[in-house]
């Protein structure tokens, strides 16, 4: 096509890309302050500030690293379609803002944990676009070595902890790391991540009744995108006000669509975990997705109010304005940027389809810890045994 | 293939004694539906015949995730057939209190792979209410449906086979059906059994599976096995889904001059013992098959019965064709499927002990 031929003739021709902008935009992390959107609703406790500090070099990589996501998204529907990709997908384009948000307030020694919709959070987490590819297509080196699938992204270095299939059950964990945390002094926090359908799981107020009692630096996060698969928020939930659910602990209302605003709640929260426990986040998102790439998305919500979201609410479009307005990059840099975020993309999926399979002795590893002595029997339970290694 | 399986059903003649006489329908003609569809019209019939009766799960209103509980609620209202939050454990509690107030709950399970939160309400409140209230109260009015199996590319949790788990309970009882034919008839029974039943649906027939279903309202009886195919050199003994992958075997087997009996055990819990004991005294040789993982899976009950009560007849040991012992896997599916050929295998390492 064109357009890929006008990438690779300038990727030939001019220097790296982040060095080309630097000779025209100012990346020297002059400091900036963005409003957020909306202001913050509070439950038992005092709202953060709606001025953010930022810097010009966040904000481009806000721009960049959300695009990158919402292209990762878009190319893994294509794979899935194409059946490349088995199983079930569960797509986050619409909500990057959020992964985005958090990630710019902590560290990576703060832990975070969600459900299946994982796939921006591991990259935000550092995970590489050729994990990410090679592990939903199950290739060996993908992120879980292929044995996850979509819903099992884990990335230890970074305290990602994945990833996870049952709806609910992670938040049990994330207190549970949040006191191993607190015991070991670590100064860290972890965030639980989960929707607005499991928000009505009673594990999650077992989980959060035992994180007050014990003063744990946990911050349960609800991302709100308004529909539990397929059903709307106000049919599952006789109080949507999650962040309210908590009753006595604390919780902050934020929209989920703006990712300074996000930013802001999240360092609020981290602070608040550190001193006082735990606390909750709403975040008003959205996807524009269907819940999996089973659901086409528009049988409980008409195609109005999607693209009206898309229009008025849509996290890169906005901080592309903010961008454009603060003088950090001209419109053409910018599409020029998503164009090489497509072209790294590509080439990484082109890399992650040349990746072999797992070997078939992978079914038996890791099932035990290694060395553990168990047998594992073939078909008539005499001739073969595999020792589980 | 399942079409198959119906039309070749026959109850063996010296089996009916002591069963009670009862209307066959394997080989009444009626309309040609898929699994959902015959589960579909099981539903219209029981909300219809019973007023007191309730469906509800998550997101069943519209129809369900795998359309079993399609028109239901456009037919008899929102009061009886509703939404619920996303809460196994709520669901089911909530099932076993609205059938001690001596209604019908159908509780719906979106994937057997989520039973779990739920799992303390079914062992330890709905099998034991009976029980321990001294038969003051009872939940005999719970269904508990749920799609269970593998699908080709289910993974981790949108494959497995709890059954197992649930056998281990006094006071419920374990139904899995094999095609739409029996699926009808079956859950028809569960629905009006007096007492709680866990109705596990092979989730990759639902589709596949197209068999004649008679549409007037029929049951067929529960813990009464079936012998489908009859033979002499090896019973072979399954359920649900895996019945088809067996049928396919014995097919195979016959070939090579293997004459195999294969017996659909329908109810898991309390399982037809005297069946495919009487079939294992003929035959002298056992195999067993489930996706489930082999060890502690329904077919080692099964094996050790059989063991008790035939040892003298046995010319082999019982043979079990299972899924491994590994979290059902995501790419590895096809070698941990207990396949056809790892079947036949077996069959014939069996007959020539």
């Amino acid at each position: 096509m064109a357009l890929s031929r006008i990438s690779s003739r300038s990727n030939g021709i001019t220097r790296p890309f982040s060095a080309a902008f630097n000779r025209f935009i100012s990346t020297d992390s002059t400091p900036i302050t963005i409003e957020t959107s909306l202001p913050f609703t509070a439950h038992l406790c005092d709202p953060p500030s709606r001025s953010v500090e930022s810097s010009s070099q966040e904000l481009l990589d806000f721009f960049r690293t959300m695009a990158l996501m919402r292209r990762m998204e878009i190319a893994a529907d294509s794979l899935y379609k194409a059946k490349l990709i088995r199983g079930f997908c569960h797509l986050y384009d619409g909500q990057e803002a959020v992964a985005i948000g958090m990630e710019a307030a902590i560290t990576k020694k703060d832990a975070i944990i969600t459900a299946y919709r994982d796939h921006c959070i591991f990259l935000g987490r550092g995970g590489s676009l050729h994990e990410v590819f090679s592990e939903l297509m199950g290739r060996q080196a993908g992120c879980s070595k292929g044995k996850g699938g979509s819903m099992h992204f884990y990335k230890k270095d970074s305290s990602f902890y994945g990833g996870h299939g049952i709806v609910g059950a992670q938040v049990p964990l994330g207190c549970g790391i949040a006191f191993a945390q607190k015991y070991n002094k670590e100064e860290a926090v972890t965030f639980a991540l989960y929707g607005d359908g499991a928000a009505n799981q009673g594990q999650l107020f077992e989980a959060l009744n035992i994180s007050a009692l014990w003063d744990l630096p946990a911050i349960l996060v609800c991302e709100n995108n308004h529909y539990g698969m397929g059903t709307a928020e106000w049919r599952a939930a006789k109080s949507p006000s999650y962040y309210k659910r908590g009753d006595y602990v604390p919780g902050l209302k934020v929209d989920g669509m703006d990712a300074f605003a996000v930013k802001q709640a999240c360092k609020f929260a981290k602070d608040h975990a550190l001193e006082k426990g735990p606390i909750i986040l709403e975040m008003d998102t959205y996807r524009y997705h269907g819940h999996s790439m089973s659901d086409p998305g528009s049988t409980y919500r008409t195609r109005d109010e999607i693209s009206g979201v898309r229009q008025e609410r849509d996290p890169i479009e906005r901080i592309k304005k903010l961008v454009l307005s603060h003088d950090l990059a001209t419109e053409k840099e910018l599409k020029d940027m998503e164009k090489e975020i497509r072209k790294e993309v590509d080439d990484a999926i082109a890399k992650a389809k040349d990746c072999p399979m797992p070997e078939p002795s992978e079914l038996f590893t890791n099932v035990y810890v290694k060395g553990f002595g168990t047998e594992s029997f073939g078909p008539d339970r005499k001739e073969v045994k595999a020792a589980l290694p | 293939m399942a079409a198959l399986l119906g039309r070749s059903c026959r109850k063996l003649g010296f089996l009916s004694s002591g069963h009670g006489a009862r209307r066959s329908v394997s080989t009444e003609t009626g309309k040609s539906l898929n699994l959902y569809s015959a589960i579909n019209q099981a539903l219209h019939i029981a909300l219809d015949s019973d007023p007191r009766s309730f469906v509800f799960g998550e997101d069943v209103g519209f129809g369900g995730v795998f359309r079993c509980t399609t028109g239901l609620a456009e037919r008899f209202g929102k009061n009886r057939v509703f939404n619920t939050p996303l809460c196994e454990q709520g669901i089911v509690g909530f099932g076993i209190g609205l059938a001690a107030m001596g209604n019908r709950a159908i509780v719906e399970i979106q994937f057997a792979d989520y039973i779990y939160p739920a799992f303390d309400q079914i062992v330890n409140e709905a099998a034991k209410f009976r029980y321990r209230s001294g038969n003051q109260f009872n939940c005999g009015g719970l269904t508990i449906r749920a799609p269970y199996g593998a699908v080709g590319h289910g993974g981790h949790y949108h494959s497995q086979s709890p059954e197992a788990f649930f056998c281990h309970v006094p006071g419920i009882k374990v139904v899995i059906p094999r095609s739409p034919r029996e699926a009808k008839g079956l859950l028809l029974s569960c629905i009006r059994d007096p007492n709680p039943v866990v109705f596990f649906e092979p989730k990759w027939l639902y589709r596949q599976a197209v068999e004649e279903v008679p549409e007037h309202d029929y049951m067929i009886p529960l813990s009464e096995a079936e012998v489908i195919r009859e033979g002499n050199d090896i019973t072979l003994v399954g359920w649900g889904a895996q019945l088809t992958i067996m049928e396919q075997a014995c097919l195979e087997a016959e070939k090579e001059g293997i004459s195999c009996e294969l017996i659909d055990l329908k109810t898991l819990l309390p399982w037809d013992k005297e069946t495919v004991e009487a079939s294992v005294k003929k035959t002298g040789r056992l195999l067993i098959s489930h996706e489930a993982p082999i060890t502690g899976g329904f077919g080692a009950e099964i094996s050790a019965t059989i063991l008790e009560r035939c040892f003298l007849k046995l010319e082999a040991p019982v043979s079990r064709i299972c899924g491994l012992d590994t979290p059902f896997p995501l790419v590895f599916e096809p070698f941990y499927m207990p396949t056809k050929n790892k079947i036949l295998d077996a069959i014939k390492t069996t007959v020539n002990y």
